[in-house]
C-alpha cells in the first residue's frame, strides 16, 4: 500500500518558489566569485540563515560545522560551500525520520489514532481536513473526531471540510467535554472498522495550564479505549511563527508525547527555519507542509528535498 | 507579556550594571547580548543590528556623568532607542464624531482578525457606539458563522449575505445596513490572506478602496518572526493601513516581531489582545513596553503617578526614615493610605524596577490591605514605633480589637519583619537583589 500517491516534488518546489528563491538569490550572492570563505562572508551566510528563522544557536552550530568541514576541503568554491551547508542542515533534519513505514503501521493498528494539536491560528482544522482527504484518495476509511467544542463555530467549520474530503464526522454540541468527543470519536471507528481517526482540538496557547491539562486528558482517554492509542501525535505549527515555536513544542510535549511536526501557510515568504531547532530538541521529524488552502495543499515532508529545494536555483 | 524578553535583557544589562566605567570594551559585551537576546525574540536581523549599531554610536559618543553609574546610562540609552523604534507615543483609534466610522481588519491566516473583530466590537459597543460587524470572510469555512456566534454573544449584529461570492459588495451592502439602522461603527472582518496571494490582495484593496475606512488595522500574530518585516510591508504597500494589532500577547513572552513591523512601516500599534474572552484588549502602550523590556519596570508612569498623589513633604520625611532605617509600622499605614489612592498593589509593584518578575505569580489581594490596616490601627501608637514591644498577649489584644485572628496578627508581623529586611537593602547602598517576594505573601 502507497500512501499519498498525489505527492509530486513540483508542488512541493512551486509551494517553497518564493523561499528557494530568496535564499537561493542570497546564497549565490554571498558566494558567487569568493575563493575562499571569509568573514564578511560568514556573516551574510549568517544573516540569511538567521532571517529564515532557523535561530542564532542553530545558525552559528551550521556555520561552524560547514567551517570545519571546509578545512579539510580542497575545493572551496562556491558551489561546495553551499554544498557543505545543505549536506548539513538536511543531516539534522532527517536525523528522526520514522524507521518504520506508516503504512506499515497503518496496517499493524487499527484504527490508527492521529491526535492533532497546537496553538490558536496554527492552521489545525484546516490540516484535519487536508490529511483526512489524503487518507481518503489512498483508500482508508477515516473517521474525525471534533474535539474543539470551544471555539464559535468550529463544529461548522469540521462539517464542511469533512464533507469535502468524504469522511464520516463525530461531534458534539458546543461546550461538550472534548475528551469524551475523543471517546466516542475512537468507539465508533472501531464499530465502523475505521482505518484511521484524526482527532482535532481547540487551539491553545501553551502558557494556559487548564487548557493544557485538558490536552492530557485527551490523550488520557484515547489510550483508554485502545491501550496504543493515540498512534501519532502532530504538533501543527505556523510557519510564520519564529522562535517561539521552540517554547511551543517544548511546551506542549510536557502534555502529550510528540511524534512529529506539521509545519502550514509555507506558500508564503516565511520559511519555517525553526524546525530545525524543534525537531533537534524534540527529536521528532516534520511528517507534512501545508502549502496552500486547497484540500490537497498538504505535502508529505521530505528532509532532503525540503532542503533541496530551499537551495535549488 | 513580554516576560522572558525582560528577563534576558536584564540579565544581560547585569553585567554592566556596577562596573567602574563605561568602556568599548564592556559596550561590546553587552551589545553582543542584546543581539542576541533581540534576534532570539524575533526582532527582523536587519532591524536588530540597526538598532544595536545606534545604541553603540548613542553610548559611545556621550561622556560618562559622574551621577550616573554606566549601568544606568546605557540602560537609558537602550530604553529610548526602543522606545524610538516602537513609536514613541502611544497612538488612540481614530473615531468619526459624526458621521460613520468604518475599521476594516487585515492580516494572515490565524492571526486572530475575527476574534479581535469580536472584541473590538465590544469594547466600542461599551463606549457607547452603535456597532455592526460585517463578515467578508468568504473563503474559510464557516468563518461567517464563527463571527455571527461571536456577534451573538455580545449582543452585536453582524452583517453578511448568504452564498455571496464577493466580499467587496458584502462589505458595500453593510455600510448601507448600517446607515438605515442608525449603526455609527461598522467593523470590517475580512479574510486572511497570504501577502503574495495577488487575486486576493486585489481583494482586499478593491474593499478598502470602497468603504474608504475611518482605521485600517493590520492584525498580526505575537509569535510572528522574521518575515513579519514581509508580509505587513507588502499589506502597508496594498492597503496602506493606519495602526497595528498585535494579538495572543498573553500566551508568550517575546513580541519582538512588534519592534520590526514597527520599524519598516512606521505606524503605530493601537491594541494589544491578551485572550479568548471577548474583554482581553488593551490599549497600546510603547513606551511602556520598552521599559518592560528593559525589566526597568515603568518607571516613568510609577514617577507620575506618585507625583500626583504624594504629598512632597511626606515623601522627603519617608525617605529620611527610610534612610536611617526606622519604617515602622505608622510608616506603613501611612503608605498603605497612600497607595490605596494610586491604584491596585500588585499593579504598582509592577512598576517597580526589579519586582515585576518577582511579584509575576504573586497573589496580592486588595481587600488584605483593608485588614492591615484594621491590624495595625489596633496597635498603640508606641507599638507601631517600636514592633519589638509585640509579645504574645498584646498580640493577642490586637487580634481581638480587630476582629482578626491571632494567626494573622503574627503573620503581619512576620512580614513586616520581611519588608524591613527589604528596605534596609534599599537604603544600605550595598545594591543587593530584594528578597523573593514570594515570603512576602499579603494573603
Amino acid at each position: 500500500m502507497k500512501l499519498f500517491k498525489n505527492i509530486n516534488f513540483e508542488k512541493l518546489k512551486s509551494g517553497l518558489t518564493k523561499t528557494r528563491q530568496k535564499l537561493v538569490n542570497s546564497i549565490t550572492e554571498v558566494v558567487s566569485g569568493k575563493a575562499k570563505i571569509d568573514d564578511a562572508t560568514l556573516e551574510e551566510i549568517e544573516e540569511i540563515l538567521i532571517s529564515s528563522d532557523i535561530g542564532v544557536e542553530t545558525s552559528m552550530k551550521i556555520i561552524e560545522k560547514a567551517k570545519e568541514m571546509l578545512r579539510s576541503e580542497k575545493d572551496r568554491s562556491k558551489i561546495n560551500i553551499v554544498e557543505l551547508i545543505k549536506k548539513e542542515l538536511s543531516e539534522v533534519l532527517s536525523k528522526y525520520d520514522d524507521e518504520i513505514s506508516e503504512s506499515e503501521k497503518i496496517e499493524k493498528f487499527k484504527p490508527y489514532v492521529i491526535l492533532i494539536i497546537g496553538v490558536n491560528g496554527a492552521g489545525k482544522t484546516t490540516t484535519i481536513g487536508k490529511l483526512a482527504y489524503n487518507y481518503k484518495q489512498a483508500g482508508l476509511n477515516v473517521v474525525i473526531g471534533s474535539a474543539d467544542t470551544f471555539r464559535a463555530a468550529a463544529n461548522e467549520q469540521l462539517e464542511i471540510w469533512a464533507d469535502r474530503a468524504g469522511v464520516t464526522l463525530v461531534q458534539k454540541e458546543h461546550g461538550a467535554d472534548p475528551s469524551s468527543v475523543a471517546y466516542d470519536t475512537v468507539n465508533i471507528a472501531k464499530k465502523n472498522n475505521a482505518d484511521i481517526v484524526l482527532i482535532d482540538t481547540a487551539g491553545r496557547l501553551h502558557t494556559k495550564n487548564n487548557l493544557m491539562e485538558e490536552l492530557r486528558k485527551i490523550n488520557k482517554v484515547l489510550n483508554k479505549v485502545l491501550d496504543y492509542a493515540p498512534n501519532e501525535v502532530y504538533l501543527v505549527l505556523d510557519g510564520n511563527t519564529g522562535q517561539n515555536a521552540i517554547i511551543q513544542a517544548k511546551e506542549f510535549s510536557k502534555y502529550a508525547d510528540l511524534t512529529g511536526l506539521i509545519i502550514t501557510k509555507l506558500d508564503g515568504t516565511a520559511k519555517g527555519g525553526v524546525i530545525f531547532q524543534v525537531c533537534t530538541e524534540q527529536k521528532v521529524p516534520v511528517k507534512y507542509i501545508g502549502v496552500g488552502e486547497g484540500i490537497d495543499n498538504l505535502q508529505t515532508f521530505d528532509s532532503k528535498s525540503y532542503v533541496e529545494a530551499l537551495f535549488e536555483i | 507579556m513580554l516576560e522572558d524578553l525582560t528577563l534576558k535583557l536584564e540579565k544581560a544589562l547585569k553585567k554592566v550594571t556596577g562596573q567602574g566605567r563605561l568602556t568599548e570594551n564592556n559596550i561590546s559585551d553587552t551589545l553582543r547580548e542584546i543581539r542576541l537576546v533581540l534576534l532570539d525574540a524575533d526582532v527582523n536581523y536587519k532591524i536588530t543590528k540597526q538598532f544595536i549599531e545606534d545604541v553603540k554610536i548613542k553610548a559611545l559618543g556621550q561622556e560618562v556623568l559622574t551621577s550616573v553609574t554606566p549601568g544606568q546610562l546605557i540602560t537609558k540609552i537602550i530604553y529610548d532607542e526602543l522606545t524610538k523604534l516602537m513609536g514613541g507615543q502611544r497612538s488612540e483609534l481614530n473615531l468619526n464624531a459624526s458621521g460613520p466610522t468604518v475599521i476594516l481588519h487585515v492580516g494572515l491566516q490565524g492571526s486572530g482578525k475575527t476574534t479581535f473583530s469580536a472584541k473590538l466590537a465590544k469594547y466600542l459597543k461599551d463606549k457607547k457606539r452603535n456597532v455592526l460587524l460585517t463578515a467578508c470572510d468568504i473563503y474559510r469555512p464557516a468563518a461567517v458563522e464563527q463571527l455571527r456566534l461571536l456577534g451573538k454573544q455580545i449582543d452585536v449584529p453582524v452583517f453578511s449575505i448568504d452564498g455571496s461570492n464577493d466580499a467587496v459588495k458584502i462589505a458595500e451592502e453593510s455600510l448601507k445596513y448600517a446607515k438605515e439602522n442608525g449603526l455609527n461603527t461598522v467593523i470590517i472582518d475580512t479574510a486572511g490572506r497570504l501577502h503574495v496571494d495577488e487575486v486576493l490582495m486585489d481583494e482586499v484593496s478593491a474593499i478598502k478602496e470602497k468603504v474608504k475606512p475611518t482605521e485600517t488595522l493590520f492584525v498580526v500574530d505575537s509569535m510572528t518572526g522574521q518575515d513579519a518585516v514581509n508580509s505587513a510591508k507588502a499589506f502597508h504597500d496594498r492597503v496602506n493601513f493606519d495602526g497595528i494589532v498585535l494579538t495572543k500577547l498573553d500566551g508568550d513572552s517575546r513580541g519582538g516581531c512588534a519592534l520590526s513591523i514597527k520599524a519598516v512601516v512606521s505606524k503605530p500599534i493601537k491594541f494589544i489582545s491578551l485572550g479568548e474572552k471577548l474583554d482581553s484588549i488593551e490599549i497600546f502602550h510603547p513606551e511602556r513596553l520598552a521599559s518592560r523590556i528593559l525589566g526597568k519596570g515603568d518607571i516613568v508612569s510609577l514617577v507620575e503617578k506618585a507625583q500626583e498623589q504624594f504629598d512632597e513633604k511626606e515623601a522627603d520625611d519617608l525617605e529620611k526614615r527610610l534612610m536611617q532605617n526606622k519604617f515602622d509600622f505608622e510608616d506603613f499605614l501611612k503608605q498603605i493610605k497612600m497607595l490605596k489612592k494610586m491604584g491596585s498593589m500588585k499593579s504598582l509593584l509592577a512598576m517597580v524596577p526589579g519586582l515585576n518578575k518577582q511579584i509575576k505569580n504573586t497573589d496580592i489581594d486588595d481587600k488584605q490591605l483593608v485588614k492591615v490596616e484594621s491590624i495595625i490601627q489596633s496597635m498603640t501608637e508606641t507599638e507601631r514605633s517600636n514592633p519589638k514591644l509585640l509579645n504574645g498577649s498584646r498580640r493577642k489584644r490586637i487580634a481581638k480589637g480587630s476582629g482578626n485572628s491571632i494567626q494573622e496578627v503574627n503573620r503581619l508581623i512576620k512580614q513586616f519583619g520581611e519588608m524591613q529586611k527589604m528596605m534596609k537593602m534599599f537604603s544600605g547602598k550595598s545594591g543587593k537583589r530584594i528578597p523573593n517576594l514570594k515570603n512576602l505573601n499579603f494573603n
